[in-house]
C-alpha cells in the first residue's frame, strides 16, 4: 500500500507538471501516465528520429532509447519504462537503466508493498524472469502468466521445460509445461498450465492445469486435486487459511470448489473471477445464473440485478460487507453496488473503488468522450479529457481525482482533492 | 485452365495416411468407442441432432450445394446427406456401436470432406444444418483422440500460447514493434498502440498474421492512422482471435480462447472489437465462443474488418486517391457472408476502391466455398491434393470470372486466401489474390 | 374378412387418428423438452419473424434458389404434396361418410377432380421412385425404408381409386384402403413422414439463425 498519509490532501484543484505547456513541444507523444499520488505526469515522447524518451513533468529523461514502451509508475511514484538500445532491452527506472540487457523484456510488475520491479525476459530463446535487475538462475523454453507476491519477493510463471518437435502431438500430450517459482520448476508436468495465484504468505502457488486433453483441475505446489473436471477457471487462495478455491464445471453447470470439494450448491451457466472478502469469510463471483443473464453472486446467492451483456470488475469493500462491480446492458456500461444499479448509463466504466470504511464508492466513467468520477452514483462537478482511477484518503474524508482538463478548459493536468461529504448525494 | 488429373476423385483416395488418425484409432477399442459415443449422445446430442436426423427425407436437394460433390464428378458419397449417411446416421442407428476403422473414416469425412460452410443448409428444404452434424462427429473424434495431426497440433498451440501459431508473448510484441518501425519509414509518427487503456477499438488478429503476414498489421496500422481511429492491441495473450479448437471439436478450449480474447478487450476498457480479415475467427468470436460462455451475442460489439472499412469510407475518414486499376472479382467467405451478411458491405468497399468489378457466379450467400475453411486446410499437407481436387468447381467459377476479365481475386479471409491460392496454382489460373486491406492500403490517401 | 370391416371403419379409424395426432404432439413436446434440457440456446435464438420469413420462402414454389435450379422436381413435389393432403380431406366419399356420421361436412371435390388428383399422387410417387433408382446421389441416400414409405403412401391412394371405381375385388380393396390409410396415419409420427411436422421447426430455426444472428438469407 502506498504511503497515502503523506500525500497532499488539501482540498481543491492544483495544476501539476505544466502538462499543457510541454505537450505541444513534442510532435509525437503517447498517452500520459500519472503517478499514484498524482504529483507526476509522464509520457513516452519522441526526441529525435528513431529516438524516444520519457518526459516527466516537462523534463525528459537524459537518456534516449531506440524504443520505449510499457510506461508505468512504481507504488513509490517512480516512473519506469521498458527500453531498448541496439536491439537489446532492459528496464529504465527514473531514466536509469538496469545493468543487464536482454533480447526482450516485457510484462513489468510493480510490487504493491515496497519498490520491487519484476519482468519477463528472453535471451537466446531462453526464458526467465527478472526482479530488480537479477535474473532467475534457471531458464526455460517458454514463459508466460508471470505473477509476483505483493512484496515482489516471490515470482512464479508458467514455463515449458520439456522439448517437443514441430507437430509432435504425442509428446505435447505427455506434458511439457509446469510452473516455475523463483526459477525452480515443479516436478510434475501438465498438458497445459494457466492462471497462477500465490498464497497470502507467498509459500504456495496454485494453478489451473490440464492433465489430459479432457481433464482439468487445480494444482497446488505441484500436487493436483483428486477430482478432475471438464473445465475449471482461475484458482484463488483464501487470504489467510491456505485453502484454494476455483470455479469448476460439473454436469449441471458451473459451481465453486475448495480444495477439490464443491462448496456452492447452485449450478450456474457461467461462474468466474471469484474474489474473497478481505477477511476471507465471503466469496463473490461473476456469474450467469441463466444463459445470457449476468450478475454477481456472493456465497452462492446471486443478486437480483441482471446485466444482459456483461458483469465484470467485482470488488469488495475493505470491511468485506459491500460489493461493487461494473456491468453492461443494452450497449451501455453501468456501475452497481450491493445489488443496486446506478441510474446513469455510461459509455465505459472502470472498477469501482471503496472508501476505507466502505461507506462510499467512487468510479471512473466515460460519457460522450468526457471522463468523470462518479461517487455513490453522482458525478463530481468536473469533466476531464482523461482521468485516472480515484483514490480515497486514509481517513476516507477526501477523494483524489487526477485528470487532464479538456482543451477548452486549458488542457492542464490537475490534481483535485474533493471533500467526500460534499460529493455524496 | 489446366484440367489435367481432374478426373481422379477425392473420394476414391479414402483413408489418406495421417499418423495421428492412425495412432489414435489404434488405441481405441469398440467398448471405448461405444462408451464415449453413447455418453456424448446422452449429454450433448440435443434436439437438433434428433430433429435433423429425423427430418431428412433423402431427397438429394443438398447434393449440388456442395463443392466436394460437384468437384468429384458428383460422387454421391460427397453429397452433404451422403456424408451424414456415412457418419452420424450410422452412429445413431447403431447407438454408438462402431469400430476404430469406422471412426477413422468418419474422421476423414468430417474433417476433410466438409468445410462446414453451410451452403447446403440453404438448399435443404428443411434447413438441416449439416455443419452442426459434422461438428458433432468432430466432437466425437476429439473425445476419442482421432484427429488429424496438423490441426491437433494447432489446437495444442492454442492451448499453450492462446494463439494459433505457437507465437510466444515476446515474439508477438516484438512483431508489433517491428511493424511499427517499418511503418515509420513511410509515416514518421505512426504508432501501433500496445496496451492503450480506454481506446475505442480493440484490434485483434489471427496467429498467422504476426507469423507469416506481418505486413497486414503494418497496413492496418496505416489504415487506422489515416482514419484517425483510437485503437489498441493487447500485449498479453488474447490478441489472437483465431480458433482451430472449434474445428477439432475441443469446445472447452474454444470457450477458454474466447474468454481470454474478450477479457483482453474488456481489461483494456475498449468499446468494441475490430478484427482483421479472417472468417473462421469471426465465426468463433461472434457465433460460437460467446454461446459456449453464456453470451447470446458477443459482450462487446464484434466488427469485421470489412465493416470497419465500410464505416471509415462511408463517413469519409479515409479518402481513395486512385482507384485500383486491375479488374477484380470478389470471393464471399462463408463465415462473414452466410455467417454475418456482409456481402453488400464488402461490395460497397470494393466499389469505392476498385475501377472494375466482375461478379463471381454464383455469389453472395450462394458463393462456393474456398475449400480451405472449416479447418480443412489446417489438416495440413497429407490432405492438400485432395482438398485442391475437391474444389474443381471453384477453379471453374474463378476461370469464368477470369474469362470476363477479372485479374485479381479479393478474399477477405485468411483461410480463403490459402485455399484459393492453392486452387489458382494447381489449376494454373494465373490470377492474383488480395485482401481488401491490400487494395485499401494501395489506393488510399495515407496522411 | 367382413368381420374386420366394421373394425377398420370404426375403432381403427379412431386409433389411427389418435396415434397420428397424439404421436405427433407427443414427439414435438418431447423434442421441445429435450431442447429445453440440452439446447436451451435454441429458445433464445428462435425468432418468429425470421422463422416465418424462411418458411415462406420454402412453402412457395420457386421462392428459393434450390427450387429454381430444379424446376421439374419442384413442380412435381409441390403438386404431389398439395394433392396428397387435399385429396383425402375433400374427396366426396370421405366427406359423405363424415356427413352420415355427424351430420356435418364440407365442400367436396368433383369426382373427376379427385380421380385426377389421385392419379397425380400415384404418378408423382412413381416419379419419386424412378428418381430414387435413377439419380445417383438419391439412390445412394435411399434406404429400404424410403422405398417402403413410397409404397405406404401409394397404397391408400391406389386402393381408394380401385374401390371408388368398383373394379374387381373392390370390397377387399376398400378394406385395404381403410387399413393402409390407417397404417399411414399411424406411421406418420414414427417414420420419415414426420418431416411434415418437423418442417416448420427445423426450417424456422435455420431462418432464425440466419436472419436474426447472421444477417443472411437462407433460401
Amino acid at each position: 500500500m502506498q504511503d497515502r498519509q503523506n500525500w497532499d490532501w488539501t482540498p481543491g484543484r492544483r495544476i501539476v507538471g505544466d502538462f499543457d505547456k510541454w505537450r505541444p513541444a513534442y510532435e509525437y507523444m503517447e498517452e500520459p501516465h500519472v503517478s499514484a499520488d498524482g504529483e507526476k505526469i509522464a509520457a513516452i515522447v519522441k526526441t529525435g528520429p528513431e529516438e524516444f524518451s520519457v518526459c516527466v513533468n516537462g523534463q525528459p529523461w537524459e537518456s534516449h532509447f531506440e524504443k520505449a514502451w510499457s510506461l508505468g509508475f512504481t507504488q513509490e511514484n517512480c516512473p519506469v519504462a521498458l527500453v531498448s538500445d541496439t536491439a537489446m532491452w532492459t528496464v529504465a527506472v527514473d531514466g536509469v537503466t538496469w545493468n543487464n540487457w536482454y533480447e526482450f523484456v516485457w510484462n513489468p510488475i510493480f510490487s504493491t508493498k515496497g519498490s520491487s520491479i519484476t519482468a519477463a525476459a528472453q535471451s537466446e530463446l531462453k526464458y526467465f524472469a527478472l526482479t530488480d535487475d537479477i535474473p532467475w538462475e534457471n531458464s526455460f523454453l517458454a514463459l508466460t502468466c508471470l505473477i509476483a507476491t505483493p512484496d515482489g519477493k516471490n515470482i512464479a510463471a508458467v514455463v515449458q521445460d520439456k522439448r517437443f518437435a514441430e507437430a509432435d502431438i504425442d509428446n505435447f500430450q505427455q506434458g511439457c509445461f509446469t510452473v516455475a517459482v523463483n526459477g525452480n520448476a515443479w516436478d510434475t508436468h501438465y498438458v497445459n498450465v494457466w492462471d497462477l495465484d500465490f498464497s497470502g504468505d507467498g509459500s504456495q502457488v496454485a494453478a489451473e492445469v490440464r492433465t489430459s486433453l479432457y481433464d482439468y483441475t487445480i494444482a497446488v505446489n505441484g500436487k493436483t486435486w483428486d477430482k478432475q473436471y471438464s473445465c475449471v477457471w482461475a484458482p484463488r487462495f483464501h487470504p489467510s487459511d491456505g485453502s484454494v478455491s476455483a470455479p469448476v464445471k460439473l454436469a449441471g453447470g458451473w459451481s465453486l470448489a475448495r480444495n477439490g470439494e464443491v462448496i456452492w450448491n447452485r449450478r450456474y451457466f457461467q461462474l468466474w473471477h471469484h474474489i474473497y472478502s478481505p477477511d476471507g469469510n465471503s466469496i463473490a463471483a461473476v456469474t450467469a445464473p441463466e444463459f445470457g443473464r449476468w450478475t454477481i453472486a456472493e456465497d452462492d446467492q446471486p443478486w437480483n440485478l441482471r446485466f444482459n451483456e456483461l458483469a465484470t470488475d467485482p470488488v469488495y469493500s475493505p470491511g468485506g460487507d459491500r460489493i461493487a462491480c461494473v456491468g453492461k446492458s443494452g450497449g451501455k456500461w453501468y456501475i452497481a453496488a450491493d445489488d443496486t444499479i446506478w441510474d446513469t448509463p455510461n459509455d465505459m466504466a472502470w472498477q469501482p473503488v471503496f472508501s476505507p470504511d466502505g461507506s462510499h464508492v467512487a468510479a471512473k466513467a466515460e460519457r460522450d468522450g468526457r471522463y468523470t468520477i462518479v461517487v455513490d452514483g453522482r458525478p463530481v462537478d468536473e469533466v476531464f479529457a482523461a482521468v485516472m482511477q480515484p483514490v480515497f484518503s486514509p481517513d476516507g474524508r477526501r477523494l483524489l481525482v487526477k485528470g487532464i482538463l479538456p482543451e477548452s478548459a486549458g488542457g492542464q493536468y490537475c490534481r483535485h482533492v474533493f471533500e467526500v461529504d460534499a460529493l455524496a448525494p | 485452365m489446366n484440367t489435367k488429373n481432374n478426373t481422379e476423385t477425392g473420394a476414391d483416395q479414402k483413408q489418406i495416411h495421417d499418423v495421428a488418425i492412425e495412432e489414435g484409432a489404434r488405441r481405441l477399442t469398440r467398448e471405448k468407442i461405444h462408451s464415449v459415443l453413447s455418453e456424448l449422445i446422452r449429454t450433448e446430442g440435443g434436439a437438433r441432432l434428433s430433429a435433423y436426423s429425423n427430418a431428412c427425407v433423402h431427397c438429394g436437394m443438398c447434393s449440388e450445394a456442395c463443392h466436394h460433390y460437384l468437384s468429384n464428378d458428383r460422387d454421391p458419397k460427397l453429397s452433404p446427406a451422403g456424408k451424414v449417411k456415412q457418419t452420424i446416421a450410422v452412429i445413431m442407428a447403431r447407438k454408438g456401436k462402431v469400430g476404430p476403422d469406422f471412426m477413422k473414416k468418419a474422421c476423414e469425412i468430417a474433417f476433410t470432406e466438409c468445410n462446414l460452410c453451410r451452403r447446403c443448409m440453404m438448399y435443404c428444404p428443411f434447413g438441416i444444418d449439416v455443419a452442426y452434424l459434422m461438428l458433432f462427429i468432430r466432437r466425437a473424434c476429439h473425445k476419442l483422440g482421432v484427429v488429424p495431426q496438423y490441426i491437433q497440433d494447432t489446437a495444442h498451440s492454442h492451448s499453450a500460447t492462446m494463439n494459433q501459431m505457437w507465437v510466444r508473448d515476446d515474439e508477438w510484441i516484438d512483431t508489433l514493434q517491428w511493424q511499427e518501425e517499418e511503418a515509420r519509414d513511410e509515416i514518421p509518427n505512426i504508432r501501433i498502440p500496445i496496451e492503450k487503456e480506454g481506446a475505442d477499438i480493440f484490434y485483434s488478429v489471427i496467429g498467422p498474421e504476426p507469423k507469416f503476414r506481418a505486413q497486414l498489421i503494418y497496413q492496418m496500422a496505416v489504415i487506422m492512422h489515416a482514419s484517425g481511429a483510437d485503437w489498441t492491441m493487447s500485449a498479453t495473450p488474447g490478441w489472437d482471435n483465431s480458433d482451430m479448437c472449434m474445428y477439432t471439436g475441443d469446445m472447452e478450449m474454444t470457450a477458454r480462447l474466447k474468454k481470454v480474447h474478450f477479457e483482453a478487450a474488456t481489461r483494456l476498457k475498449t468499446k468494441r472489437i475490430v478484427m482483421g480479415e479472417c472468417g473462421h475467427a469471426f465465426r468463433s468470436v461472434y457465433d460460437v465462443g460467446n454461446r459456449l460462455l453464456g453470451w447470446k451475442m458477443p459482450p462487446l460489439p464484434m466488427v469485421h474488418a470489412i465493416e470497419f472499412y465500410y464505416e471509415i469510407l462511408q463517413q469519409g475518414h479515409i479518402e481513395i486517391e486512385n482507384k485500383f486499376e486491375q479488374p477484380v472479382t470478389f470471393h464471399d467467405p462463408c463465415n462473414i457472408v452466410r455467417g454475418r451478411g456482409l456481402h453488400e458491405t464488402a461490395r460497397y468497399v470494393v466499389d469505392k476502391t476498385c475501377k472494375t468489378f466482375i461478379e463471381l457466379e454464383p455469389n453472395r450467400e450462394h458463393n462456393f466455398c474456398c475449400g480451405a475453411g472449416g479447418g480443412v486446410i489446417n489438416c495440413g499437407p497429407p490432405f492438400k491434393n485432395k482438398r485442391v481436387k475437391s474444389n474443381r468447381i471453384k477453379a471453374e467459377q474463378l476461370a469464368s470470372a477470369k474469362s470476363k476479365g477479372a485479374e485479381v481475386v479479393i478474399a477477405p479471409c485468411h483461410n480463403c486466401h490459402g485455399g484459393l491460392e492453392d486452387i489458382i496454382n494447381h489449376y494454373e489460373l494465373g490470377m492474383e489474390i488480395k485482401f481488401l486491406a491490400d487494395i485499401l492500403y494501395e489506393c488510399m490517401k495515407k496522411e | 374378412m367382413h368381420e374386420i370391416y366394421p373394425l377398420a371403419s370404426g375403432f381403427l379409424v379412431w386409433v389411427a387418428f389418435g396415434v397420428f395426432i397424439g404421436g405427433t404432439v407427443l414427439r414435438l413436446v418431447l423434442l421441445a423438452l429435450k431442447a429445453r434440457r440440452k439446447d436451451p440456446v435454441i429458445y433464445q435464438y428462435f425468432s418468429f419473424y425470421y422463422a416465418a420469413r424462411s418458411i415462406i420462402h420454402w412453402i412457395f414454389p420457386f421462392a428459393s434458389k434450390g427450387m429454381r435450379d430444379h424446376p421439374v422436381f419442384t413442380i412435381i413435389a409441390f403438386v404431389f404434396h398439395i394433392c396428397l393432403i387435399l385429396t383425402p380431406i375433400f374427396v366426396a366419399a370421405h366427406v359423405i361418410l363424415i356427413m352420415e356420421s355427424w351430420q356435418t361436412g364440407w365442400w367436396y371435390l368433383p369426382n373427376a377432380a379427385a380421380d385426377i388428383m389421385t392419379i397425380i399422387v400415384v404418378l408423382c410417387l412413381l416419379f419419386f421412385l424412378a428418381r430414387r433408382i435413377l439419380q445417383k446421389d438419391v439412390r445412394y441416400l435411399s434406404t429400404a425404408g424410403d422405398y417402403v414409405l413410397l409404397l405406404l403412401v401409394a397404397a391408400p391412394f391406389i386402393t381408394g381409386f380401385w374401390t371408388y371405381h368398383q373394379w374387381y375385388g373392390f370390397e377387399t380393396a376398400g378394406l385395404l384402403h381403410m387399413l393402409s390409410g390407417e397404417l399411414m396415419l399411424i406411421c406418420l409420427p414414427f417414420t420419415r413422414l414426420f418431416h411434415m411436422a418437423l418442417f416448420p421447426f427445423t426450417r424456422g430455426y435455420s431462418g432464425s439463425e440466419f436472419g436474426a444472428v447472421k444477417g443472411a438469407r437462407d433460401w
